[in-house]
């Protein structure tokens, strides 16, 4: 490994607590997941559990003129068949707009739109019965072009019309112009999250009328408030527990099988479990949009920027999901991280019959990286700097503005990212011309072990890449997060629980809420609980925010519980609370001196101290000119590709792929590279193999045989550099990370591919095609 | 149908068996083994991979009916009661883990190459383990896990 961690944080204790804050203490679940032993949420299991089944829609739009389910009922084996007429509450979900059928009722927007449901005692049973579910349509024309959409032609997916929201960014003179002007139309195709674990979950039907529900997702409450809309419950009858999480990626924000699940369990009073294939999980999850982005790049003569102007359009498909959200973030952050005085970017987002599209890691910024990257290059080659050059000159620092007018106020090591992934070691020169054809491995050329060239044909190239991510939610949201910290005495020893209802998906948030409370209590044993709605919201795993804002709560909630105990001992040992501090289960006082043991000051009652945190406040955008700060913090990283390409058959082999990232203070080190590791891989996907294709609203490659993601033979190693430069506004200075490396590293590949052929190349996934014309 | 076979090491019988149901679904829903994991069950992900009389396959591929009478040994019955196999044991301490998904899969590929190959080259284990994927880690973390335990058991055999 080659990291570098370079400056410690001012806030650094000493002496961290073993497994503390600041260290790469070891995730609670490890050992159960090596073993297979964790139970994940398809993993669950009870006696006399039904399975349940989702009949969907073939076509992209039609019209429902009947649904018949006498076939289906008549199966051996089948408790239950359901249709829209079962939906117990309102007929709607949607995390922004509630404008989703938990199951079609007249009208089916998208291929794959859930139209029935069946509930039997196997998996396959439930399944041959749902295909027994007679459905009559009259197919109707799709609406698939968001660029038309938006405009205003075709049919209204939805009443109000096509264009689910439009943000405008204006800042400084709209009609500024400059000497060197670069332009390009650029693509971005549909990218999908691709977690292992499939949507999956048990719902068990409680006495009381309401349901407990067992599942993998990302936002207990709001899971919770829209399954309970749907099923006309309480909220408090519906109880949401997590169950193990097979990542998430932003894949589990929207509901996929919970309403149905419980639909099925409260009608048959039996528990219901419902896996999804992994075909059918490309149909029960949205996908990142896909966008059209039009870029105009004004700069002087040095290459230092005088405008940008932009047009971005993403598809949010047939309904709204987290579209509007996406939409602000691709339009505030479409400049990129650079300074920019005239800024003109209009974002829109579409309703068509294409798959819905919502929340990916990298959430709009993604897509509006691979626009403003590939204009940084040409206007690097514009005005003849290096790549990297033009981005060092324009890159924003700290004390500047972004597009919307917000100042960063804190670090923004842009140039100093750049330099970083610039000065790294490069890796070594093929050699591809010189030497015996033998001496070559295969396996590291374009093709591997596909045997399809010894080095003929293929040329190197080196790219940069740069991103800007907002972290946690924007735009006057209110975020928070509740934790409940508990301290009791168990077997003569101080035990710390941690409650909280914020979702681990792989990331480590475990973890990291057992290390703040043992840094923050000085306590060794820390619980962390099952993650319920027990306890209050804690927010979404999303936005790369839960280290933030969980982490804030429970920093805040163990400060309180220390607070108290600094009180007791304070009387005790007639000392001011302020001189005192939490140390290896003992209160220590102002010469180091043990004043009293934690276990007995607390005795035999519990402490236990419940917070509500919120970072600080933002503020809309103003509806003409998008200004405002809107954003809680931004997160750079900047990656360096290289790659080698065969550009006679059009294979790309990523040979290294190496990032500079800060993040504020490395809480957990070893979890933070897994993010920058697993991130930059998203993004090497999306730049050279990942892509749902759609054609006439027809999802064709729903499978791991057809939608590839990288595979160890796919990654190359990775030099990684973390920065740490404190943000004074966040909980011990940390920055979010998960996000940033997968907006940097699509645009750093494709332009090292760039690079090596020559091609202009303005649409990712880069193909085999796009390289060798044919 | 009944479905007979060796499982980790024990005799074990699946009654009522659908003919048409794989080894992956008897070890998860049949015989209390979920270890093995559904993330394609389609052959593409390698997170079901169990050893058929020695031999590491996609339990997902596998017909229910194949299995009988044979050997199989799932991550469930590769370290002792209490412990953790090295390879286990190496997955946790380089933080190959995130997620977990892939987890099992992976790291029966990697008790499966270390038996045959005890230090392999970084070209060789990136071959030996392309069939499985992994969608948090991004590899590097594996790759250590793989060369930790090589460094550890390298000498037992």
């Amino acid at each position: 490994m080659t990291t570098s961690p370079t400056r410690p944080s001012p806030t650094r204790r000493s002496s961290p607590p073993r497994d503390g804050v600041g260290t790469s203490a070891a995730r609670p679940d490890g050992g159960l997941k090596v073993r297979g032993e964790f139970a994940f949420s398809s993993d669950l299991w009870m006696d006399g559990m039904l399975w349940g089944a989702t009949l969907r829609s073939p076509h992209a739009h039609a019209r429902i003129t009947g649904i018949r389910t006498e076939a289906a009922l008549a199966v051996p084996g089948v408790f239950a068949v359901l249709t829209h007429e079962d939906v117990p509450g309102v007929n709607a979900y949607g995390l922004e707009h509630r404008d989703q059928p938990v199951l079609a009722d007249d009208r089916v927007r998208y291929q794959g739109e859930a139209v029935a449901l069946v509930a039997a005692d196997h998996p396959e049973t439930a399944r041959r019965a749902a295909a027994l579910v007679e459905v009559d349509y009259a197919e109707l024309p799709p609406v698939t072009d968001p660029r038309a959409a938006v405009r205003g032609d075709g049919e209204p997916v939805h009443e109000g019309g096509n264009t689910v929201r439009h943000v405008r960014i204006r800042r400084g003179d709209p009609t500024a112009s400059a000497p060197v002007v670069v332009t390009g139309d650029y693509e971005v195709g549909m990218q999908d999250q691709a977690f292992l674990g499939p949507e999956s979950g048990l719902a068990v039907p409680a006495v009381d009328g309401g349901v407990d529900l067992f599942v993998a997702t990302q936002w207990l409450h709001v899971d919770r408030s829209q399954v309970a809309y749907a099923l006309g419950l309480d909220e408090e009858l519906v109880r949401i527990t997590l169950a193990g999480v097979g990542g998430a990626f932003g894949a589990r924000e929207d509901l996929s099988m919970q309403v149905h699940a419980c639909m099925l369990a409260l009608r048959t009073r039996r528990p219901v479990k419902m896996v999804y294939s992994r075909e059918e999980s490309f149909f029960g999850h949205v996908h990142r949009h896909p966008a059209w982005m039009r870029y105009e790049h004004g700069a002087d003569e040095d290459g230092r920027l005088v405008y940008v102007r932009a047009e971005i359009v993403l598809d949010g498909g047939a309904y709204a999901s987290s579209t509007p959200a996406v939409v602000a973030n691709a339009a505030t952050l479409g400049a990129g991280p650079y300074v920019v005085p005239n800024v003109s970017i209009d974002g829109y987002g579409a309703y068509t019959n294409n798959p819905p599209c919502g929340a990916m890691r990298g959430f709009g910024a993604v897509q509006a990286a691979f626009g403003y990257e590939s204009q940084m290059d040409r206007l690097a080659e514009a005005v003849g700097v290096d790549p990297a050059e033009i981005r060092i000159r324009n890159g924003l620092a700290e004390g500047d503005h972004v597009a919307t007018g917000q100042v960063l106020d804190s670090a923004a090591p842009v140039a100093e990212l750049v330099r970083r992934v610039r000065d790294m070691p490069l890796p070594p020169d093929p050699g591809l011309t010189v030497g015996p054809v033998e001496t070559r491995d295969i396996r590291s050329l374009p093709g591997g072990v596909s045997n399809t060239t010894h080095g003929e044909g293929v040329r190197r190239g080196i790219g940069y890449g740069v991103g800007i991510k907002n972290i946690c939610f924007s735009e006057g949201f209110d975020d928070y997060s509740t934790a409940r910290v508990t301290l009791r005495v168990v077997a003569g020893e101080p035990l710390v629980t941690v409650h909280t209802a914020a979702v681990e998906v792989g990331q480590g948030l475990v973890t990291l809420q057992e290390q703040i409370a043992r840094t923050e209590l000085g306590i060794a044993q820390v619980r962390v609980e099952t993650a319920d709605t027990r306890v209050g919201s804690a927010g979404s795993t999303s936005a790369s925010r839960q280290s933030y804002v969980t982490g804030g709560a429970v920093q805040a909630a163990c400060r309180e519980v220390a607070a108290e105990l600094l009180a007791r001992a304070s009387v005790a040992a007639g000392v001011e609370p302020s001189s005192l501090t939490l140390e290896d289960g003992s209160v220590v006082g102002p010469t180091g001196e043990r004043v009293a043991a934690v276990a007995d000051l607390v005795g035999q009652e519990a402490v236990e101290r419940t917070v509500e945190w919120r970072h600080r406040p933002t503020t809309t955008l103003d509806p003409e000119t998008g200004q405002g700060s809107a954003h809680v913090q931004f997160a750079f990283a900047a990656h360096r590709a290289v790659v080698d390409v065969d550009v006679e058959l059009g294979l790309v082999k990523v040979v290294a792929l190496d990032c500079a990232q800060d993040v504020g203070r490395a809480l957990n080190p070893g979890a933070v590279l897994g993010q920058i590791h697993g991130g930059s891989a998203q993004g090497l996907g999306l730049a050279v193999m990942e892509e749902i294709q759609v054609v006439d609203g027809l999802v064709r490659n729903p499978s791991f045989t057809d939608y590839l993601i990288p595979t160890v033979l796919d990654m190359p190693p990775m030099q990684v550099d973390v920065l740490e430069l404190a943000d004074p506004h966040a909980p011990y200075g940390l920055r979010g990370v998960g996000e940033p490396p997968t907006i940097s590293s699509t645009p750093a590949v494709v332009a090292a591919i760039r690079a090596a052929t020559g091609l202009a190349l303005d649409r990712v996934p880069v193909r085999p095609e796009h390289l060798t014309g044919t | 149908m009944r479905v007979r076979c060796t499982v980790n090491g024990e005799p074990r019988v699946a009654d009522d068996v659908w003919a048409g149901e794989s080894l992956l679904y008897v070890l998860r829903e049949r015989l209390g083994l979920p270890g093995s994991k559904n993330a394609c069950e389609q052959g593409e992900c390698g997170s079901c991979t169990v050893y058929l009389d020695g031999v590491p396959v996609c339990a997902c591929l596998v017909a229910a009916g194949q299995a009988e009478g044979r050997t199989v040994v799932t991550v469930e019955g590769l370290a002792d009661d209490d412990g953790l196999h090295p390879v286990q044991q190496a997955f946790v301490e380089a933080g190959a883990v995130q997620c977990g998904f892939c987890t099992p899969g992976l790291v029966v590929a990697v008790h499966d190459l270390l038996q045959r190959d005890a230090d392999p080259s970084d070209a060789d284990v990136r071959e030996a383990l392309s069939g499985n994927l992994c969608r948090c880690t991004g590899y590097e973390k594996i790759l250590d896990a793989v060369r930790l335990a090589a460094s550890r058991t390298g000498s037992e055999r």
